[in-house]
């Protein structure tokens, strides 16, 4: 791929790439715009940058990802994800068959979760402005009237629930960036959470409160906002968090710690206590919820510690870090 | 009573400061006063003690003297003021109502039961007999039961127990040792010790308590015992099974365990005791003593696995006594805690987290109020240094050094695992008892709550907040957020600086002396380029210091987790000293390597992924262990592998040839390992023992030390030397260093009432902070 020189032809390259792999009626009416119906409820609307290395992991890729991510946000609000776009900054001398893959990817994504990417937008920047490639995907949803989901809805005696195993997007990544091997490969979780969330809104309805997907910073990181935002703590048991064996032992070669490493397709959700058993059936019934489970409470404590049981039944606080895990022991 | 006119000229007013309170000052002040015949009146205000006395001059003077010389065990007397009165006084001497004023009183430490309370226990005749909370004015409970202030039984956890006549008797007598003991108790008035039974057993089981308790130890139970300021577990140490038992349920693999002995002679059949050990094991802090494992006989390995030293302790109160009364050899008296858990001292507490290990509770009535563990110390150069300050020690005040009188006061948070805090209050630092590792959620409530604790004893509202310049330690949140509150000021510290300072304070150097070389070798460090320290020379006074010297940043592959198994330490250590293939050996020769993945280690410490450099000297330490064997997998406690490395030395006490360590010629000189490893590798290869080598390690460390500290020296002028970190628990790196440095004509200045490790931190970040806002 080239910058500059190729004038209109390299645009034109570029542009019919992602119009043959997202393929729609937007996208065919070759508009500056797209023009969408107008929608019942409230609109929510979202944006997120993608900066992936490496553009291509076990179990996903920056394409695919750029897709889930966005949708996931919609999700969390409760919200039905209706219309996605996409812009990309690609960096000069990028592979076009690497470019064809990840837009590939990204339409079939799209199509999956049946959301579609409606608009978009291409850059080459010189060698060396970008790397590789930078992805940014907007999403509209459609939240129902009645319905509101917020970081600041935790009440004390509230459950706490994930959807499945925790760490395996950030390990899968960790591991193929720096090429460490760990035996067995470990895949990244990406996926699109709406179908999940609609499964879980169907079955424990306003009982919801909080739904949130633990990206960057993980579990610890989620928790932790949402206590302070929310001005309660947390009670959570080591024993009760799903994390995958071969993750756990990748982390403890690591020295990570698998509560502060990445997810990408799992979700954690607060409920009134009475919803609990419900939601976990609803959760488990759905392909991307198998292995959801009930980690522990909401608390009172006006210090909005997330204070972890350990497997040995003593007591540890998984605390915000501000930056890297840096090591405390002295 | 009569008053009369005494003549003003006759007439003298003390004022005496320090630990004056609650310790049988007032009485024993009446008493020596009536003897001499002297007038007047002793009384408590705000700021401690005033005596008030007339009469013949030497007969004054005669007083002074002995109020000096025979004040009570537990007081200590900071400064005697001294000035005429011209007041009236009472012709017949007597004890005064207190007065009020500013709190600036002290709670006294907890203090082991004193000899007469001992004998009273053992005399079938007194009313005590066999009591297990007896007590007096010179010994039993103080800060484990207090809630507030002033001090004084209500605001006790004895303050449920209405004292019967008899007591009540003794509490007013000035001639009883029992005077204002505020825990006083009997039989009849005081707490009670019951037996327990913890799961399916059911039902309290009648007759002597302690006696049961024996019973089952004996026969091979684990038994949780309510001690002073917590629980502790205890088994017989002899019985292999039990203790084997004990560490399985404890889930404490490793981590030696404490032992409590009836007496010395019980304790000589396992250990050797010098004359200072002996002082301190019959201290009123009766402390835990790491002595040395040389007596004619063995107790288990799994007490104190690996190591060559055993921590004993005498009994600490009646209860304790009477039990190990009954055994002819020690019992374990470790924490009464799962793993990292704090020492229980709440009755649900226990039975929640005890159940699974012990059979019965030998518990009591009289709750405690606040955990204070078991005391730690080992003797080192001579002098008794507390490794663990708590029980015994804590809250009493350390005298800050001249030019803190006026400082203003502060509160420093500490650290992060043997966490303290510290209040400057009127010149003085009053250290936290230790509360251990804050990330453990019980652990930081304690913290929390001590911290509010010392802040009604101590009436102390801090106009400035230190903490360390780590941005993940909670004590450094917890300070951050205060100081937010507050609109205090916040002061960061880099934490090998707060180590010398700690040093330099606990020692007396002046605020305004010159900076003096410290020395400080621990584990791990946040320092001021991000990087994290842990073998630092630091040029330093209270105000700041220059960096000089450390030992060479090595790789820490997998962050925390290289704390752990120290084989990645010896691996990133060759790695550092010219690649791994460079050392003339192929991988089998490091046994402690075989099977390891070290190319994933490799990649991680090439692309530096979550593998921060540390120019460590624990990790030094933990690399040269593994290199040996020792603990190369795994350790189960911090310093384990460090522990045993110098247990290991210490069986080699024919060597005196010290491994080279090269010391660049830097602008900040690196202390470069590279020589060692190849010395110890060819050792290897000859068959050295692991003994001679582990020796070899340390003294050459040591000369290596002295060695960069003469040089800066010729440099730069400074003859004072301040030596701290946890490294320098280690007895022989630290008698090596220390007696080096004295040849070579340094003044040396080491810890002894302040730790060495990170439970001395909140001292220096307190002398810092000071300094800092007095400037
Ligand atoms: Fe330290
Ligand atoms: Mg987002
Ligand atoms: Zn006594
Ligand atoms: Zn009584």
């Amino acid at each position: 791929l080239s910058h500059g020189s190729g004038g209109r032809a390299m645009a034109q390259l570029i542009a019919d790439i992602f119009h043959d792999a997202f393929d729609n009626d937007w996208l065919r009416r070759n508009d500056d715009q797209a023009t969408l119906d107008a929608q019942e409820g409230r609109l929510v609307m979202t944006t997120d940058g993608y900066v992936v290395s490496p553009l291509f992991f076990p179990g996903g890729d920056i394409g695919s990802l750029s897709v889930h991510g966005t949708i996931n946000d919609i999700a969390m609000a409760g919200a039905t994800p209706k219309y996605l776009s996409a812009s990309f900054i690609i960096e000069e001398g990028f592979a076009l068959g690497d470019l064809k893959r990840i837009a590939q990817s990204m339409g079939d994504a799209s199509r999956a979760a049946g959301v579609p990417i409606v608009t978009g937008d291409t850059k080459v920047v010189e060698r060396g402005k970008a790397d590789g490639v930078f992805i940014s995907t907007a999403g509209v949803g459609v939240l129902p009237d009645g319905l509101s989901l917020s970081s600041d809805g935790a009440r004390p005696g509230d459950a706490v629930l994930v959807s499945g195993s925790m760490g395996d997007h950030g390990v899968a990544i960790m591991s193929r960036r720096e090429n460490l091997e760990f035996g067995v490969e470990i895949l990244s979780d990406s996926a699109a959470l709406h179908g999940l969330t609609a499964a879980m809104i169907g079955a424990a309805g306003g009982a919801l409160r909080v739904m949130r997907d633990p990206t960057r910073g993980g579990l610890a990181a989620a928790l932790n906002e949402i206590a302070h935002q929310s001005n309660v703590g947390f009670t959570i048991n080591e024993e009760l968090i799903p994390v995958k064996p071969q993750v756990a032992a990748a982390c403890e070669f690591l020295g990570l710690d698998p509560l502060y490493v990445a997810n990408e397709g799992k979700l954690m959700a607060i409920c009134a206590p009475q919803a609990t058993e419900t939601l976990l059936n609803a959760m488990r019934a759905h392909p991307l919820g198998r292995e959801a489970a009930l980690i522990g409470h909401v608390v009172e404590d006006e210090r909005n510690f997330v204070e972890m049981t350990t497997r040995f039944g003593g007591g540890r606080i998984v605390d915000w870090l501000s930056g890297e895990q840096l090591p405390r022991i002295c | 009573m009569s008053f009369a006119a005494v003549e003003p000229s006759q007439a003298l007013e003390f004022r005496v400061r320090g630990r004056v309170q609650g310790v049988g000052f007032r009485p024993t002040v009446w008493r020596m006063a009536r003897e001499l015949g002297l007038a007047g009146e002793v009384l408590n205000d705000g700021e401690g003690v005033l005596v008030r006395v007339g009469g013949a001059q030497s007969r004054i003077a005669a007083l002074l003297r002995r109020i000096e010389r025979d004040a009570p065990p537990l007081a200590r007397i900071d400064s005697i003021e001294r000035r005429r009165y011209s007041g009236r006084l009472p012709q017949e001497f007597r004890i005064a109502e207190s007065i009020g004023g500013p709190a600036r009183t002290q709670v006294a430490p907890d203090a082991a039961l004193c000899g007469a309370c001992a004998a009273e226990l053992r005399d079938p005749d007194e009313r005590r007999y066999r009591y297990p909370f007896t007590n007096c004015t010179h010994c039993g409970p103080r800060l484990s039961i207090v809630t507030a202030i002033p001090y004084d039984r209500a605001t006790t956890t004895m303050s449920p127990f209405a004292l019967c006549a008899a007591c009540e008797a003794e509490y007013r007598n000035p001639n009883d040792r029992r005077f204002h003991a505020e825990a006083v108790a009997c039989p009849s008035c005081g707490p009670n010790a019951s037996l327990v039974a913890f799961g399916r057993a059911g039902a309290p089981r009648d007759g002597d308590a302690v006696k049961l308790a024996a019973g089952l130890i004996a026969r091979g139970d684990i038994i949780a015992v309510k001690g002073l300021g917590g629980y502790h577990l205890a088994c017989d140490a002899a019985n292999p099974e039990a203790v084997a038992r004990l560490r399985r349920l404890k889930r404490r693999d490793a981590k030696p365990f404490a032992l409590m002995a009836r007496d010395l002679d019980v304790i000589r059949r396992y250990c050797a005791i010098d004359a200072v050990e002996e002082r301190e094991l019959t201290s009123v802090k009766a402390p835990i003593v790491l002595l040395r494992a040389t007596g004619p006989e063995r107790l288990p390995e799994a007490v104190a696995p690996g190591l060559d030293t055993l921590g004993f302790m005498l009994p600490t109160t009646p209860l304790h006594l009477l039990l190990v009364d009954q055994f002819e050899h020690p019992l374990v008296t470790t924490s009464g805690n799962i793993s990292d858990e704090p020492a229980v001292v709440d009755d649900t507490e226990a039975y929640r987290q005890l159940a699974e290990i012990a059979s019965f509770a030998l518990t009591h009535d009289r709750a405690i109020a606040n955990r204070v563990d078991d005391s730690v110390v080992r003797v080192m150069g001579g002098r008794s240094r507390v490794l663990r300050r708590a029980r015994g020690y804590a809250p009493a005040p350390l005298r800050l050094p001249s030019g803190f009188e006026n400082a203003p006061d502060l509160l420093a948070m500490g650290g992060e695992l043997k966490a303290t805090f510290c209040l400057v209050k009127d010149g003085q630092a009053i250290l936290s008892q230790h509360q251990g590792d804050l990330e453990n959620a019980a652990t930081l409530d304690d913290y929390e709550k001590n911290l509010a604790l010392y802040r009604s004893l101590f009436d102390h509202a801090p106009s400035a907040i230190v903490v360390d310049r780590h941005p993940e330690y909670l004590s450094s949140k917890i300070g951050r957020a205060e100081a937010e509150r507050r609109g205090a000021p916040l002061i960061e510290v880099q934490h090998h600086h707060a180590h010398v300072a700690a040093c330099l304070a606990e020692n007396g150097r002046p605020l305004d002396a010159s900076p003096a070389l410290g020395i400080v070798l621990d584990g791990l460090g946040f320092g001021d380029d991000g990087a994290i320290w842990g073998g630092e020379f630091l040029l330093a006074d209270y105000l700041g210091y220059q960096r000089l010297a450390r030992l060479k940043p090595v790789a820490m592959a997998g962050g925390a987790q290289a704390v752990r198994e120290p084989w990645r330490n010896l691996y990133a250590h060759l790695k550092a000293v010219g690649g791994f293939d460079a050392t003339p050996s192929a991988s089998g020769d490091w046994s402690a390597l075989n099977g390891k993945p070290l190319a994933t280690i490799d990649r991680m410490i090439e692309q530096d992924f979550n593998s921060p450099v540390a120019s460590s000297c624990g990790r030094l330490f933990d690399a040269v262990a593994a290199a040996l064997g020792v603990c190369a997998d795994r350790q189960a406690y911090e310093g384990e592998a460090a522990a045993r490395l110098e247990a290991l030395a210490a069986a080699a006490p024919n060597e005196t040839r010290g491994y080279a360590l090269r010391i660049s010629e830097s602008e900040l000189i690196d202390i470069d390992a590279a020589p060692m490893w190849r010395a110890i590798f060819e050792d290897l290869r000859q068959g050295v023992s692991a003994q001679t080598i582990a020796r070899r390690f340390h003294l050459g460390l040591a000369q290596s030390i002295t060695e960069v500290a003469i040089r800066l020296a010729a440099a730069r002028r400074f003859e004072t030397v301040a030596l701290s970190g946890g490294c320098f628990q280690n007895r022989l790196l630290f008698e090596n260093v220390y007696d080096g440095l004295c040849e070579a004509g340094f003044t040396v200045l080491t810890h002894a009432d302040a730790p060495a490790n990170d439970g001395g931190l909140s001292l220096g970040q307190a002398a810092i902070g000071a300094a800092h806002l007095m400037r």
